[in-house]
């Protein structure tokens, strides 16, 4: 579970996260949903402790990220923007540099890559090096990546950026895989279908704050459009106005 | 300190499969600096040895009019050619380059000659030339010879013995030795040692810091349940064996060229086997940390990877500016310098190679400040690693 309680961060003269409170719960899809600009990869970063909040405090299982960063980043797996990995190593070497990072034994680590290899169907490039590798083998071997040590949460920054659409599918999948095991799965877009197609909670961002949470339909309703998206561009409307 | 090992091991082997490190460090550096040393100079001492027994080639106009002295230099081993410019003309054949130089008898020069006035020779040399100069001073110490020798039979011919003329007996003893004599080349060693021993580990700085981030991995990196100093004391150990590595190869090349370059043929020696070139290494390795901290922070600041190039080659230069000063100033090792770093090592290596060793308390603080501004670069750094600013 993943809670965050009033987070703020300022950059220089720019408010880029005001006071943002939500609670990404466990079995549960939850969606960052902002337009481009509007904090979200900040929120993101706050939790993933790549950030420190200027104030408030976020919570991974109970445990805070500002008083135990570590014990907090322990129970993350986090798919960063972009999904960088290294080119001059091979999508396996990729998985088990950072399965020792995190703290595993070189044949638990070995086990779990060809589990994880196999999950996401990367058998045909797992011993490339990454080198020249689509963006879409790209993102399986991030992900590949950030869910070796079997984390509770997961974190994902817009995710399908870039993905054609059978990885998109693929992905989708493996999310709802996930939330049937009892993860909690946070991910950010700023692609309405995205949402729609796979998040049981939404919160949309807009300029740093939180402008509404709920299911889709609750969203919906509080809005009083008939689709999600003219909900959210009502919703960007009002926080604008 | 497992997170610092496991970083260690990646950052090393995967820079072992990155053409562009290899090369700077484990060939370009340490074969090619040796090499272009070591053949450019067979190619001075050559040509050093060489011109000492090459004919002098003189110029000489109206050698008629001194049959006697043209005869004396031919016999010296000049080359004399005739020629028969004058004045204005000699001048303007030198500057031209037509001529190294030109000797002009002038017409009054058997006159004075034999009326025992000082007899006028004109020599045109292009005192700028320092190729040309060498020869020129050859020259003029067989003129004064020759001087010398017709003042003597003049002092006989007067009934007055030749000694009263020899007012001073001055004796040169030179203390150089034959490894003292090659001082300048072992200053130039020393510098080409340091340098690519720093280049050793410059793109795999670049790489860990500027590279990381430019790629995007350095964001999921942070991301890990690992303090941030122990990733960046992972990076800076990679840097180190990679500078370590660069220096042994360094070292090793020198000790291999040095013997086919020649030196003894200039009465130079270099004091290089192998027991040398192991304590070489030794006196290097306080440099080592020094140096992949300071271009890892230089690194860690700059925004790509391209960015990152510019700075460290500038960075390069800082340790080796001290040896620069020290080669201008003729600075002596003194134990207050013993505490600069890289100035220090230069110290060190140089008395190796002559053969002077330098007391133990010397070198007890040169590894020993070296060190300790390692260290304290090394935390610069990993405080530097816990910045946010450090995504950019």
């Amino acid at each position: 579970m993943i809670e965050a309680r009033g987070l703020c961060k300022r950059f220089g003269d720019i408010e880029a996260v005001r006071a943002v409170t939500f609670t990404a719960a466990d079995a549960r899809i939850t969606g960052l949903l902002g337009p481009n600009g509007a904090g979200k990869s900040t929120t993101l970063r706050l939790l993933y402790t790549v950030l420190r909040a200027d104030a408030g405090d976020a919570c991974i299982d109970g445990v805070s990220v500002s008083q135990a960063p570590l014990q907090a980043a322990r129970r993350l797996g986090v798919l960063t923007h972009g999904a960088g990995i290294y080119p001059n190593l091979t999508a396996r070497e990729n998985i088990l540099y950072f399965a020792a990072l995190q703290g595993l034994r070189a044949a638990e680590a070995r086990a779990r890559a060809a589990q994880l290899v196999q999950l996401l169907e990367m058998e045909e490039f797992a011993d490339r090096r990454a080198k020249g590798f689509s963006q879409g083998q790209r993102v399986k071997t991030a992900l590949a990546r950030s869910l070796v040590h079997r984390p509770q949460n997961l974190i994902l920054d817009e995710p399908t950026n870039g993905l054609d659409v059978m990885a998109v599918r693929s992905l989708r999948e493996l999310l709802r895989q996930l939330r049937a095991q009892g993860h909690c799965v946070l991910f950010s877009s700023h692609v309405m279908a995205e949402i729609a197609a796979l998040c049981d909670e939404v919160v949309v961002i807009g300029s740093g704050q939180v402008l509404s949470c709920g299911t889709p339909e609750e969203i919906r309703a509080r809005t009083g459009t008939a689709g999600l998206e003219e909900a959210f561009v009502a919703l960007i409307a009002q926080g604008q106005g | 300190m497992r997170a610092i090992l496991i970083v260690f091991l990646k950052e090393f082997r995967e820079n072992l499969r990155e053409r562009r490190t290899l090369y700077t460090a484990l060939i370009l550096g340490p074969l090619l600096g040796p090499a272009l040393f070591a053949g450019m100079l067979a190619l001075q001492l050559h040509k050093g040895v060489a011109s000492a027994d090459k004919p002098l080639p003189v110029a000489v106009a109206h050698g008629e009019r001194a049959p006697n002295l043209i005869a004396y230099l031919s016999e010296a081993g000049a080359a004399v050619t005739a020629t028969d410019l004058s004045g204005e003309d000699a001048r303007r054949a030198v500057q031209a380059h037509r001529y190294e130089r030109v000797l002009v008898v002038p017409p009054d020069f058997a006159a004075s000659l034999g009326s025992g006035t000082p007899a006028p020779l004109e020599l045109y040399a292009d005192a700028s030339d320092a190729a040309a100069a060498a020869d020129t001073e050859r020259l003029r110490a067989h003129l004064a010879q020759y001087s010398s020798r017709l003042a003597r039979l003049r002092v006989v011919a007067r009934g007055i013995d030749p000694l009263v003329l020899n007012t001073l007996a001055v004796q040169d003893i030179d203390v150089s030795t034959p490894v003292t004599r090659s001082v300048l080349l072992l200053g130039t060693l020393s510098y080409l040692m340091l340098l690519t021993m720093l280049m050793g580990g410059v793109y795999l700085a670049i790489d860990a810091t500027a590279g990381e981030r430019e790629r995007g991995s350095l964001e999921p990196l942070l991301t890990l349940p690992v303090p941030r100093q122990q990733l960046i004391f992972g990076k800076i150990l990679a840097a180190c064996a990679y500078m370590l590595l660069s220096l042994i190869l360094t070292v090793t090349a020198f000790a291999i060229l040095l013997r086919f370059t020649g030196l003894e043929r200039l009465g130079m020696s270099i004091n290089l086997g192998p027991a040398v070139a192991v304590r070489l290494v030794l006196y290097c390795l306080p440099l080592i940390p020094l140096g992949a901290a300071l271009m890892t922070i230089v690194a860690a600041y700059t925004r790509t990877y391209r960015e990152a190039q510019s700075y460290l080659g500038l960075v390069l230069l800082v340790p080796t500016l001290p040896l620069v000063f020290a080669g201008v100033l003729g600075l002596r090792p003194s134990l207050a310098m013993m505490a600069i770093p890289s100035l220090s090592q230069h110290f060190l290596i140089t008395s190796l190679l002559r053969d002077e060793p330098l007391p133990v308390s010397y070198v007890a603080l040169a590894c020993g400040a070296t060190l300790a501004c390692g260290a304290v670069l090394v935390a610069i750094a990993g405080r530097l690693y816990r910045r946010e600013a450090l995504l950019g």
